[in-house]
């Protein structure tokens, strides 16, 4: 489903001191449909920059970045936005829209997808109950609690049922109990179908997990274990 | 393709009404803007009356020889209105109907009475006054046809030369005042739209994070900007509801004191026979500055 072709990444020269930051070197892997993949390493080993890749928001240095067979960089930018619908995202500071409500929030996401008025009532409901957050469908983003908003996250990353959920940090700002609440959320939306990229350095949920691991250690790929654990 | 039509609209009037402050500043700029370009839409009006004024003043008269038969004068009027396309009207006026109207101009000067007295007879002659367009130039052809005619032998004289550097002088006037009203309508008219481009991009700064998140979800380009341009088109028609009312208003409460400064010119019934005019400009320039400042700005964004 993804596949990263010896990806290299280098931001241009720093203004001040002239240096290159190389943040990918020669990258190479791939995700199967239906994978729950575990990507780890310290703050600054290149996670975010491999989602910002997939989302085709970042252009490789060298080498490729397939979204089921297409290299996303050779796309034009209506193509980009079909695959972005195609991909559920959920980030550590949420990403949400302050001025929609809790229910908007999610229908954007079948809105953004020509979904109609009937299917988008009949859908969000159904997923906001999953989720937890039916009671709040008419709050705003900042009238919820730092896990309420990702749960919310989660919600809108699942609602259109895409191929992929890509989920950068998603823990970072919550408690243990939401923590392992999310986590759970994602197991089960994997066990029905869905790929799952998680990006985190947090070392209990991936020996938890027992998933596919893939280490980022400077930009590199150092292992890559189908039943992984924290090591770095 | 409608579904999505009738959602940038449900979104466009959705933001506007969540928010609040942004809408209130934006419409306040613009209602501010659209009076401005409206104030000169009542400028140029009362420049265009106050310069037609002065043009229908500027004459030239071609005064006839003594004794010149009435039918012969008016033979000559009826070529002479055949001249040119640019003479808009000839008056006949007979000698003894000069006297008349000389003796009525004057009637409390004695001294002039007495001074006509002792001429004896009636000393004016009769003429054609001849108004054109109020270009210097033609007044100029027109005094040259009417002196190489075939009826220059009838003539007595023509007074383009007395006039002639006053007719230029007026001419000056009124086509600097024509040139310098357009250069300040089209700088504040620039300054007004700068005004309002830049409170509506300030406005879409604000959801500048909220655009991104609608392009990382995979919305189209038509998704996120198409709202932001109701919102603008919101703004427009709002602000010209409040500014054509406003102008109205501004009408009928200044047209007394406009008269006494302007006589003749009616501010009210020159806004009622003009309000098309008023509604074009004030709705054209409230929703094109708004749309078009929220269309520009939001490109900035959509680069995602």
């Amino acid at each position: 489903m993804i596949k990263f072709n010896n990806v290299t990444k280098i931001y241009p020269a720093n203004f001040t001191d002239g240096s290159v930051a190389s943040v990918l070197q020669d990258v190479s892997f791939e995700i199967k449909e239906g994978e729950f993949v575990s990507i780890i390493g310290k703050s600054g080993a290149g996670k975010t920059t491999l989602t910002r890749l997939i989302l085709g928001l970042e252009e490789p240095t060298s080498g490729e970045v397939y979204f089921k067979d297409k290299n996303i960089h050779a796309l034009d930018s209506a193509e980009i936005q079909k695959i972005r619908r195609n991909i559920g995202c959920i980030y550590q500071d949420y990403k949400l829209l302050p001025a929609k409500t809790v229910y908007e929030n999610v229908a954007y996401i079948m809105e953004v997808e020509g979904a109609s008025d009937g299917d988008i009532k009949k859908e969000v409901p159904k997923v906001l109950e999953m989720i937890g957050l039916k009671e709040k469908m008419y709050n705003f983003p900042k009238e919820l609690s730092g896990g309420e908003q990702q749960r919310l996250a989660v919600a809108r990353a699942l609602v259109n049922h895409p191929d992929i959920i890509i989920a950068d940090e998603p823990t970072g700002n919550l408690d243990p109990y939401n923590t392992y609440e999310v986590i759970f959320l994602l197991e089960k939306i994997n066990k029905a179908g869905t790929t799952i990229i998680l990006l985190t350095h947090d070392r209990e949920i991936i020996n938890k997990l027992g998933k596919r691991v893939i280490t980022l250690v400077g930009g590199r790929v150092i292992r890559d274990e189908s039943e992984g654990r924290f090591i770095i | 393709m409608a579904t999505n039509l009738k959602r940038i609209i449900e979104f466009g009037f959705q933001d506007f009404s969540r928010n609040k402050g942004i809408s209130v500043a934006a419409i306040f700029v613009l209602v501010v803007s659209i009076a401005l370009v409206t104030g000169l839409v009542f400028f140029q009006g009362a420049m265009g009356y106050l310069i037609s004024q002065v043009q229908n003043k500027i004459d030239i008269t071609a005064y006839f020889k003594a004794g010149t038969q009435e039918q012969n004068i008016l033979a000559v009027k009826d070529q002479v209105l055949e001249m040119s396309p640019n003479i808009k009207n000839v008056e006949y006026v007979s000698g003894e109907q000069a006297l008349v109207d000389f003796n009525e101009r004057h009637k409390d000067n004695p001294v002039l009475s007495q001074a006509l007295q002792e001429v004896g007879d009636n000393p004016f002659l009769s003429s054609l006054n001849i108004t054109t367009n109020g270009d210097p130039l033609q007044y100029a052809q027109i005094s040259s046809a009417l002196q190489t005619s075939d009826f220059s032998e009838l003539l007595d004289k023509v007074d383009f030369s007395q006039k002639k550097d006053t007719i230029e002088k007026i001419y000056s006037i009124t086509s600097n005042i024509n040139i310098f009203g357009i250069i300040f309508e089209i700088i504040l008219t620039i300054v007004a739209i700068l005004v309002v481009f830049n409170t509506i991009r300030l406005g879409i700064e604000g959801s500048k994070e909220e655009i991104t998140t609608m392009r990382l979800v995979g919305a189209s380009n038509r998704l996120v900007r198409g709202p932001f341009i109701v919102q603008g088109i919101i703004y427009g028609v709002i602000a010209f509801i409040i500014c054509f009312l406003l102008s109205l208003l501004f009408a009928v409460s200044l047209s007394s004191k406009m008269s006494v400064v302007l006589p003749g010119f009616n501010m009210l019934s020159y806004f009622l026979t003009n309000w098309w005019i008023f509604v074009l400009i004030q709705l054209g320039f409230g929703t094109a500055v708004g749309a078009i400042s929220a269309l520009v700005v939001v490109k900035k964004y959509l680069k995602v």
